[in-house]
């Protein structure tokens, strides 16, 4: 009755051979969307601030640029650290455009994954992360700032017993994991969404009598596409303000 | 002397299913918990994402010169929530696919 697609094994969906290079060198297709999320972003904005002397009233890819540079200063640093956390901006604006082109791969045909689907880019930007907002909080508070960060001021004395462990956890422990964990998650479930309606739709089609479904099946795969476009932007939001959080935590640690 | 191959090749034969009935309920149990992991880490989370997004409109309905900030802190919630389901998932393959 169904048509012969079947649903893919794990493997053929994440996995991909490699182009050259061989074992944890090798370089695949992941690998090419990684070093593109890289490139494309230093490029634009270059193209961008090489024309930005010339005219102050911007036009083409500056207004992307300029746009992009607003929303992560306006939208991300300053509810997050605050006025003087601006000296994170090259580094949160970075985060955020290579997040979310990397993110938008999902949705480009002839692409079709998410760079972010694999556990590495997201798990080397989360402990990017852990290094830089410890690192914020020294720079700020010196040694000083595990003792804050583990004995938070205004607590009764009694309560440190439960307070430092769950603090100790949660602070350095769980933030980089879970950082990692939802990145990844997020964007793996919505690969492995936007296939299972893909598979669906071509199986009904080659279903017979079925065959009258799929239209309703291949509207669900365009809506879901437009929901991981939302997706993508929201991930790559929400890691970089969680990482603004975290570091206007460990700069302010009184709050 | 046959007689004792052919008993040794029943045995063999019967063990050998006996392995192939295990993988075959573990997998089954792999799968059956799989889908209660993933269902069950779903619950939580939804009813504090609707609460949540429900008492943030609220609070934007009743001061919209606030609605930046309370968008702001409502993604934050919505991230740590959401964190909940997405470990279920993870969960969800690691027993269905590894």
């Amino acid at each position: 009755m169904f048509a012969a697609v079947e649903f893919p094994p794990i493997e053929n969906i994440v996995e991909w051979p490699n182009w050259f290079g061989s074992g944890a060198l090798g370089f695949n297709k992941i690998a090419f969307m990684s070093f593109l999320a890289f490139l494309l972003p230093v490029l634009l904005f270059l193209i961008a601030s090489s024309k930005y002397k010339a005219r102050l009233v911007p036009r083409g890819v500056q207004t992307v640029v300029e746009s992009t540079v607003d929303f992560v200063e306006k939208q991300i640093i300053l509810p997050t650290i605050g006025p003087d956390g601006m000296g994170y901006l090259p580094l949160l604006l970075s985060m955020f455009v290579f997040i979310f082109i990397g993110n938008i791969f999902e949705v480009i045909p002839t692409a079709h994954m998410p760079a972010n689907a694999r556990m590495a880019n997201p798990m080397l930007l989360a402990l990017l992360t852990y290094v830089v907002f410890i690192g914020a909080g020294l720079k700020h508070n010196g040694p000083k700032y595990f003792v804050q960060a583990l004995f938070p001021p205004g607590v009764p004395k009694a309560l440190y017993i439960l307070v430092t462990p769950i603090e100790l956890i949660s602070t350095f422990a769980v933030r980089p994991f879970s950082l990692a964990v939802r990145l990844f998650a997020n964007m793996l479930a919505g690969h492995i969404l936007l296939i299972t309606f893909s598979v669906l739709t071509i199986s009904l089609v080659g279903g017979g009598i079925l065959a009258i479904i799929s239209p309703f099946s291949f509207f669900m795969l365009t809506a879901f596409t437009g929901f991981e476009i939302m997706v993508a932007f929201l991930q790559a939001y929400i890691f970089t303000l969680l990482t603004g959080v975290y570091i206007g935590g460990a700069i302010h640690p009184a709050h | 002397m046959s007689t004792l191959s052919h008993i040794v090749h029943t045995v063999a034969q019967q063990a050998g299913e006996a392995t192939a009935d295990a993988d075959a309920a573990k997998n089954t149990a792999a799968a059956s918990g799989a889908g209660m992991a993933y269902g069950l880490a779903a619950i939580g989370p939804g009813i504090g994402i609707g609460y949540l997004v429900g008492q943030a409109v609220q609070a934007m309905a009743r001061q919209p010169e606030s609605a930046g900030q309370v968008q702001t802190t409502m993604f934050l919630g919505i991230a740590f929530t959401e964190a909940l389901a997405l470990i279920g998932f993870v969960v969800f393959i690691l027993l269905k696919f590894v």
